[in-house]
């Protein structure tokens, strides 16, 4: 589509809609910085301690839960990013070039959690890790903190199982357009499959992998319903937390970790693009 | 050995899709089928699954009661989910179209800033931003202090709204969390309209809103049906919007599942639920893709 006169009614209605997608995010910002600690009435901004108007910040890194569950938050998607990205391509690359039996049912099979609601899949997680666990503890006899249960382990392999349709996607979009030429140019010249890979296939498709992988940690990273249902004490994540926090008295400190939050993942994001700009 | 897997083509393959496979398998097939199973269970009085096979959790859903009565308790909550997803996607269509068309039509160079703006807010927390909404929605919140400024201004008086929680601060906060799901995929479709068709449309004499009507609505149709797609799914089965912004007032279907997992200790009960929500997403979205068609735009969301 061209870029052509616009109707003024168009871009107002634009204009009106940016506004809307940001206005809530303003006001998450703003109230960072509120001197009321009970945070519903904007009562000018908080000068206290040594951090001055940064009170509501300082007070949240000597929070041990949050940093907890930053830390939980980051390692299930680092973790999750890595593994699904491996498992994804290699997916793409197998459905891409490929022809093998059971072709038709992997593909149905990874556009399932794309039709149907998270909680589904949630829940069925939830009842297989405890039917599972319930007959492993049983079988073995194991009691006490021998015994399997919910915790970081199960938020991970499920986050890695709902990252990889998404890298697959991804990845099949790029290799798509790839030409095979190079590859058996590669071949020709005496390169084994294992060079091949590494100093042709790779570099092609690495942005590609790339896009897949940050897809991939950014939906982790927001992730509430699947980890609500397969986490277990002493994995709690960001969000959960915040879940906890909404349903009691809600201090301006979760809008100082909603402000951070909100630049990490720009500071990402713009990075990230750039060295896709460069690539 | 290695010699097969450079010749066999075949292996190759499902080397390559095998842990896709595990973990399709483990994590979501084989929990499909326990949800199944467990659906047509009971609920022993300590709270723990009887696996046997029958079809009480499913009548009751529908609202038979063991008695033989009507309870049209949950046909009530399976209503409401569905009204309050199609409102929110109706309303998620009528807010991303023009939002699309403009960055669509913008300068090539700036269409880029102007998608990358749409996204940003998506990168934020999906709880937080239910957050956000308490703040701008309660009765003395951001929104009620503005108007009250504004009628303060005028010399009049102001009564404050309340706005929350009820099921119109749900239905904002859903527009709110699904709107860049939408604009997206409708970008993608309306970018992909070739300029000769409008300059055809003109040449044959069409003005603006015959050739909007004719030509570039049909052809973004993949787009709105893509979106449709990635917004109605989760709505339908999301439950901490209705949570939070709803006061525990709104219950939809997911709300009703959490409980029965958590608080009732039904999981019978709560999988039963479960299937039926499941069921009921794929009918609608299998109706609806049929009648309209199936775009590449999923993928490209």
């Amino acid at each position: 589509m061209n870029s052509t006169k616009r109707s003024p009614w168009i871009t107002l209605s634009a204009l009106l809609i940016y506004f809307f997608l940001y206005a809530p995010i303003v006001v998450l910002i703003v109230f960072a910085f509120n001197s009321s600690k009970t945070n519903i009435v904007f009562e000018g901004i908080v000068n206290q301690g040594a951090c001055g108007p940064f009170y509501w910040f300082c007070k949240l890194f000597s929070n041990g839960d949050v940093l907890d569950a930053a830390k939980n938050t980051l390692t299930i998607a680092f973790v999750s990013t890595v593994v699904s990205a491996v498992i994804g391509t290699m997916a793409a690359l197998s459905l891409q070039r490929y022809d093998f039996p059971v072709k038709r049912a992997s593909e149905a099979a990874l556009y399932i959690p794309i039709v149907i609601p998270e909680i589904v899949m949630g829940i069925g997680i939830l009842v297989f890790f405890s039917a599972l666990f319930t007959w492993f503890n049983h079988t073995f006899g194991l009691t006490g903190d021998a015994r399997l249960a919910m915790g970081l382990g199960t938020v991970i392999i499920s986050h890695i199982a709902f990252s990889i349709p998404f890298v697959t996607l991804v990845v099949r979009a790029r290799l798509h357009g790839f030409d095979k030429s190079l590859e058996e140019a590669a071949m020709d010249l005496g390169a084994n499959e294992f060079t091949t890979f590494r100093r042709v296939t790779f570099p092609l498709i690495a942005p590609g992998v790339l896009s897949g992988a940050l897809l991939a940690f950014t939906l982790s990273l927001d992730d509430f319903i699947i980890t609500f249902f397969t986490t277990g004490p002493g994995s709690t994540t960001l969000p959960i937390y915040v879940y906890g926090l909404l349903r009691r008295i809600v201090t301006p400190e979760v809008n100082a970790l909603s402000t951070i939050w909100i630049l990490t993942v720009l500071i990402v994001v713009f990075i990230s693009q750039r060295l896709e700009a460069r690539s | 050995m290695i010699q097969t897997l450079r010749e066999n083509k075949k292996l190759q393959g499902l080397l390559l899709i095998l842990p896709t496979l595990l973990w399709m398998f483990g994590l979501l097939i084989i929990p499909l089928i326990l949800t199944l199973v467990t659906s047509f269970g009971g609920r022993s009085a300590d709270g723990n699954v009887i696996y046997k096979f029958g079809l009480e959790n499913y009548l009751r859903l529908i609202g038979i009661t063991p008695e033989g009565g009507f309870d049209p308790l949950y046909l009530q909550i399976i209503w409401r989910s569905l009204t309050l997803a199609f409102q929110t996607t109706i309303l998620v269509i009528l807010m991303a179209y023009p939002l699309a068309y403009f960055i669509a039509r913008a300068p090539a160079k700036r269409r880029n800033t102007l998608l990358f703006l749409v996204l940003v807010p998506l990168w934020t927390n999906f709880v937080i931003r239910i957050y956000a909404w308490i703040m701008i929605l309660r009765t003395q919140g951001v929104l009620n202090s503005v108007i009250g400024w504004l009628v303060g201004l005028a010399g009049g008086h102001f009564q404050p709204f309340d706005l929350y929680p009820s099921q119109g601060a749900v239905l904002v906060g859903m527009v709110y969390e699904f709107l860049p799901f939408m604009i997206l995929p409708i970008y993608t479709s309306l970018e992909k309209i070739d300029n000769s068709l409008f300059e055809a449309a003109a040449d044959l004499g069409a003005n603006a809103l015959r050739t909007f009507w004719r030509v570039t609505l049909p052809l973004s149709m993949p787009g709105v049906v893509a979106g449709t797609i990635l917004v109605f799914v989760p709505v339908i089965g999301t439950f901490i919007v209705s949570d939070i912004l709803g006061g525990r007032q709104v219950i939809l279907v997911g709300n009703l599942i959490q409980r029965q997992f958590l608080d009732a200790r039904d999981p019978a009960f709560g999988s039963a639920a479960s299937i039926f929500l499941m069921l009921m997403t794929l009918i609608v979205t299998l109706y609806y893709t049929r009648r309209f068609g199936f775009g590449e735009e999923i993928a490209a969301a």
